[in-house]
């Protein structure tokens, strides 16, 4: 269980970094939800289920979704795709 | 009736309203330099000498324009540059200055009379299950103790989304892109009707969103409540909209449904929460009967709340994701 728990929170530390640190965003969107899911596992650790489930849910769920929502409605998806077709 | 004065495009209300107007007044006009039309130019300086005096005012009339309009460039960068950087640092030094007054104003941690060793935590955990009827004491808690304060969080989602709405929406009779032009920007990098999708989600919306609603009937006897359980059945309705897509939704769920559903929801909760405030602030618990704590009907007034707040927050969830993606619901 300590193992666990020290391996959650190294996790849960280099998601966080990571973050901040990646260039594209789209990524950084998917390790924000990794970094959640994370967090929200802590929660039931650390005995808070009700923290979890809202964790869970909006952490992970709700504002990833609305984040690539917002890359869709910025064009910030579009040049990945572009590179793509060009390589292609 | 008054007579339109000679220089009326020089009074300062005419000023005044090309400012306001955005109405570029010329450099050349501002400094009284006379703009002429071609003919009247030639007709006036037939005279060779008085060409070449005209030539010369010309000259420094432009030399004055051009260092005028260079002065923001050069110079004024230069000013705003040293004031700005002198009020950001004055600005931080006062804003770190007041913080540890602050912090110097606080009472020393680890003292007898510190505001954390008060009776209040105490009597929440020893008395709050019989007090409210509520197994769950986080539940008692932001729900009949603090009911107030839960109200007012419950109006900070509200008044989120209608934020959104004000900057996101959409207007069908506006100019720009429409609602249906929206819609099929949209859809580019998407497949519509995604058959996988679709499958998982007809087995999954429905499984998603029962559990949200037994984590709201439940929030007063275990984990959970309003606020996890509404957003449980927010992220069920996302799912369910990007699989079906926006057709399907809309026979239930209209920006209609979304206004009556929170102001019935926070309109309930503010009747049954401010009768403290008529009667002083000191009936804070309720007159219902608490009931048999961890019955489902129980805990007096925490489960009609719950539902209230779980109502909301779904209606904001679901509503935040719909005005994203096409700027209305």
């Amino acid at each position: 269980m300590e193992f666990l728990k020290l391996l959650l929170f190294v996790v849960l530390i280099t998601c966080a970094i990571y973050v901040c640190v990646a260039k594209n965003l789209l990524t950084s969107i998917v390790v924000f939800m990794a970094y959640s899911v994370v967090m929200s596992i802590i929660w039931v650790i650390i005995e808070s289920p009700d923290l979890a489930i809202t964790e869970a849910a909006v952490g992970a769920g709700v504002t990833s979704v609305l984040f690539f929502v917002t890359l869709k409605k910025i064009h910030a998806m579009d040049d990945r795709k572009e590179e793509k077709n060009e390589q292609d | 009736m008054s007579r339109i004065r000679e220089d009326y495009e020089r009074t300062p209300w005419r000023r005044l309203v090309h400012f306001i107007n955005g109405d570029e007044e010329s450099v050349a006009e501002r400094a009284g330099y006379e703009v002429e039309t071609e003919e009247e130019s030639v007709r006036i300086h037939d005279d060779f000498f008085h060409e070449v005096e005209w030539n010369k005012r010309k000259e420094e009339a432009d030399t004055l324009i051009s260092q005028y309009e260079e002065w923001p460039e050069t110079k004024g960068l230069k000013y705003f540059q040293k004031i700005y950087r002198l009020m950001s640092a004055l600005i931080c030094v006062t804003i770190i200055v007041l913080l540890l007054m602050t912090v110097a104003e606080l009472p020393t941690l680890g003292e007898a009379a510190h505001p954390i060793n008060n009776e209040v935590s105490g009597r929440y955990i020893e008395k709050g299950m019989e007090e409210t009827g509520a197994v769950n004491i986080v539940a008692g808690m932001i729900l009949d103790y603090r009911a107030f304060d839960t109200l007012g969080e419950s109006h900070v989602l509200f008044i989120a989304s209608c934020c959104v709405l004000i900057l996101l929406r959409i207007d069908s009779k506006g100019k720009g892109s429409t609602k249906e032009e929206a819609e099929e920007n949209d859809r580019i990098y998407e497949p519509k009707n995604d058959a996988i999708l679709q499958y998982v989600a007809r087995y999954l919306v429905p499984i998603i969103i029962l559990f949200g609603i037994y984590v709201v009937f439940n929030g007063h006897i275990s984990p959970g409540g309003g606020f996890s359980g509404g957003a449980i059945i927010g992220a069920g309705l996302i799912l369910y909209l990007n699989a079906y897509g926006f057709k399907k939704t809309e026979r239930f769920f209209t920006a209609k449904t979304f206004s009556t559903i929170s102001v019935i929801a926070l309109g309930f909760y503010a009747l049954s929460k401010t009768y403290s405030f008529f009667t002083g602030a000191n009936h804070l618990h309720s007159i219902i009967s608490p009931g048999t704590p961890g019955n489902l009907l129980s805990a007096g007034l925490i489960l009609p709340l719950n539902i209230c707040v779980g109502m909301v927050v779904a209606c904001t969830m679901y509503s935040f994701y719909a005005l994203f993606r096409k700027g209305g619901m």
